[in-house]
């Protein structure tokens, strides 16, 4: 008889499998899952940050291949998944295909009544944080990586926290992808201990708030206030999430002389 | 070597302002319980008496959008845009009273006031006019999605900067979307809001579609509170956070256009004079209360002397006094609160260590005056480095390479405009991509038009005002 191996499930962040330096766990779905403390949410939005630059410094085309690599990682490992794993890869390839189409969606050359260039294009807004409450569908899930990812932003997830093996699995997927490492990170534990810590951490430029808990929504809303961070709630539209996660700069440059 | 101008006042003859201005709520001037008197900072001599709206007036107004919204979000956009067009025109009609009065209110030269505020804000009626029966080619709508709709009630509360331009920029994208709108003007600078007003009136606007609620922050609290569906600020960073906490957990639109302490980087190979014409116009223009003013020079190190020594030379030419005076550069500090904000910001600089140079001119006797000041040896740590002055005080730093002057640029909570100047375009793109600030000048400083979006990144606010990027916090997209 062989006896199998258990898996020992692990944070995932700046590219690695890490305990929560916190040296805690829970047990869900019956498996220990580590449970993140506020000092894991410290380190990864401080590797989020730093990996923040390159990320969105990389052309719009290598980013939407490594979306696209990101959704064929997936797609092989589709049956260690539950069934709506193809809606989720179909989203990776979704958002994949947008990189390099949002600027002629939300970019213009603004005719301006001198003689200059003026030029507005859409911008990442930096880091992300993506929190998820209780629980979230893979698909849903992906697509709140995707679409950050997809206008240059970096994130920092909370994982469902009654559910949060999918979410794990799927760092093990994106850690052999071609993602850098530090662009996704994925802390599970307790929303009610990595939530408003990360809605409160200075370094987060956006959330997107997923939780569906109005009381949860509202205590973010006054966490994010404090560094007027930009909060999203669920979007019915790739492009509204898209462009909620961008700054639009404008550039000036004279014509003539 | 200084010449001196003689004095070219402008007349202010056809200037007819009335005793006391009501509040305008459901298409007329209405009474208000309290009144208080708009002084000119320049003389401190009042021009007239306001009605400060209470929060029960406020209510009214909004009450008053409300009974509006249907009527005009029902209109077709090509009727909605009409009456935009003719607040336009309206507007450049009565350009030169205009001008006057948001100098006499607010302390601005009369060469601003006339050459950018007034046309200005009649080119953003005129821009989002035209919007209005095409917003559907303006807000990219999902195929299966259906149309674009106004958000219903609109709460706008602007700053005492640029009156009736902030007005405009409110006001225009609002109407145009359908919403209709309560404007809180500020409470130094109601004036010219409040012939807005009239002209609303003359333009037939239908009654409630616009209200205008003048009085203090206690207006400007229960308005965004109130019964509205979005809310636009302009103003201060500490005020935007209020305003965000107090919408928590609400279903309420926001967009905050706030503070910035914007960076304006001269690299070794700019034109030098050029740059110092635009260093001037980057932190004097309006007396430096510009929220995208670059109010942080960085120099690099090689031409650092020769850069500050002609800037220094510059701004002894610089004329500080009568706003109405045709050849003035710097008028007047717009309060006696502004004034003491801007002297305990600088007071703590030069008590950090900060080197304050600050040009010896006469001012006037009476009103509100600061001259125009340098801090050289400003370390980024200093308070005067960091915090929005809003005022006529430049910092000055150095740096050495491009990366450490885009790291000194974005070392700051804020994130609202930058400055570059190089005659190389390759860096100035280069250099423009890295900055994490809404808004990049190459070669110039403090540009605005209609038809580009403004706004910031990080603490500097979310939203953006002007341009196609301008429509979308306005509407929301529904199916039918």
């Amino acid at each position: 008889m062989r006896v199998a191996v258990a898996k020992t499930y692990k944070l995932y962040v700046g590219g690695a499998f890490v305990r929560s330096e916190s040296g805690r766990h829970d047990q869900v779905n019956g498996a220990n899952v580590p449970r993140g403390s506020r000092k894991d949410v410290r380190d990864a939005v401080k590797i989020a940050r730093g990996a923040a630059g390159g990320w969105g410094r990389r052309t719009a085309y290598n980013r939407g291949q490594i979306l696209y690599r990101a959704a064929e990682a997936l797609e092989s490992r589709a049956g260690e998944f539950g069934d709506d794993v193809g809606e989720a890869i179909d989203t990776f390839v979704h958002y994949a295909g947008w990189t390099d189409k949002l600027h002629a969606v939300l970019g213009t050359v603004n005719p301006v009544a001198a003689p200059f260039l003026s030029m507005s294009t859409p911008e990442p807004t930096g880091v992300v944080a993506v929190l998820l409450g209780s629980s979230a569908s893979l698909p849903s899930l992906v697509e709140s990586i995707a679409a950050p990812l997809a206008a240059g932003n970096v994130v920092v997830v909370q994982l469902p926290e009654s559910d949060p093996l999918p979410g794990l699995d799927l760092g093990e997927v994106l850690g052999v992808s071609d993602i850098p490492a530090g662009v996704v990170n994925l802390l599970s534990g307790r929303a009610s201990e990595l939530v408003p810590a990360l809605a409160a951490h200075r370094d987060v430029n956006a959330i997107i708030d997923a939780t569906d808990d109005a009381e949860l929504s509202k205590q973010i809303d006054t966490f994010a206030s404090e560094t007027l961070k930009r909060v999203l709630r669920t979007e019915s539209d790739p492009l509204d999430l898209l462009a909620a996660l961008t700054e639009i700069r404008t550039v000036w440059h004279p014509i003539g002389a | 070597m200084r010449w001196d101008y003689s004095p070219a006042p402008e007349s202010t003859d056809h200037v007819r302002l009335r005793d006391r201005y009501g509040l305008f709520i459901g298409g007329e001037f209405v009474e208000a319980d309290a009144y208080a008197p708009t002084i000119n900072p320049a003389t401190e001599e009042p021009l007239a008496e306001i009605a400060q709206a209470s929060a029960a007036d406020v209510a009214r107004a909004v009450d008053a959008a409300r009974a509006a919204a249907p009527g005009w979000a029902a209109l077709s956009g090509l009727e909605r845009g009409k009456y935009v067009f003719r607040i336009a025109r309206l507007i450049q009609e009565r350009a030169r009273e205009l001008a006057i009065v948001e100098t006499l209110d607010g302390g601005k030269p009369i060469k601003e006031s006339r050459d950018i505020d007034i046309p200005l804000a009649a080119a953003h009626f005129f821009y989002y006019a035209g919007w209005a029966d095409k917003l559907a080619y303006g807000v990219p709508v999902p195929p299966a999605r259906g149309a674009v709709r106004p958000r219903g009630v609109v709460g706008q509360v602007i700053p005492w900067n640029f009156p009736l331009l902030m007005a405009a920029w409110k006001l225009a994208p609002a109407l145009a979307t359908g919403n209709t709108a309560v404007l809180k003007p500020a409470d130094t600078t109601p004036l010219t809001a409040l012939l807005l007003a009239e002209i609303l009136q003359e333009a037939e606007l239908p009654d409630g579609v616009v209200n205008i609620v003048p009085g203090d922050g206690s207006a400007g609290a229960a308005l965004v509170r109130g019964a509205v569906d979005k809310v636009a600020f302009t103003g201060s960073t500490a005020v935007g956070r209020d305003i965000q906490a107090a919408l928590a957990g609400r279903d309420v639109g926001l967009t905050l256009e706030l503070g910035g302490k914007s960076a304006n980087i001269v690299f070794e190979d700019a034109a030098l004079e050029q740059a110092v014409e635009g260093i001037v116009q980057g932190i004097f223009f309006n007396q430096g209360h510009v929220c995208c003013a670059g109010s942080r020079l960085l120099v690099q190190e090689s031409v650092a002397e020769q850069v500050v020594d002609r800037l220094w030379a510059r701004m002894q030419s610089l004329r500080v006094g009568d706003p109405l005076d045709k050849n003035t550069d710097v008028g007047a500090i717009n309060s006696a609160a502004q004034l003491s904000r801007i002297g305990e910001l600088v007071a703590a600089g030069v008590e950090e260590g900060a080197g304050l140079r600050q040009v010896s001119c006469s001012l006037p006797d009476r009103g509100f005056w600061f001259a125009p000041a340098l801090f050289t040896e400003a370390s980024p740590a200093h308070r005067v480095s960091r915090e929005e002055i809003f005022g006529p005080v430049l910092t000055v730093t150095t740096f050495r390479t491009h990366a450490e002057a885009v790291e000194k640029a974005n070392n700051s909570p804020y994130g609202l405009a930058a400055g570059i100047w190089t005659d190389k375009g390759s860096k100035a793109f280069e250099v423009a991509a890295q900055l994490r600030s809404g808004v990049v000048w190459q070669n110039t400083y403090n540009h605005f038009d209609p038809t580009a979006a403004f706004g910031g990144f990080k603490e500097s606010g979310f939203g953006r005002e002007g341009g196609a990027a301008g429509l979308r916090p306005y509407v929301k997209v529904e199916g039918e």
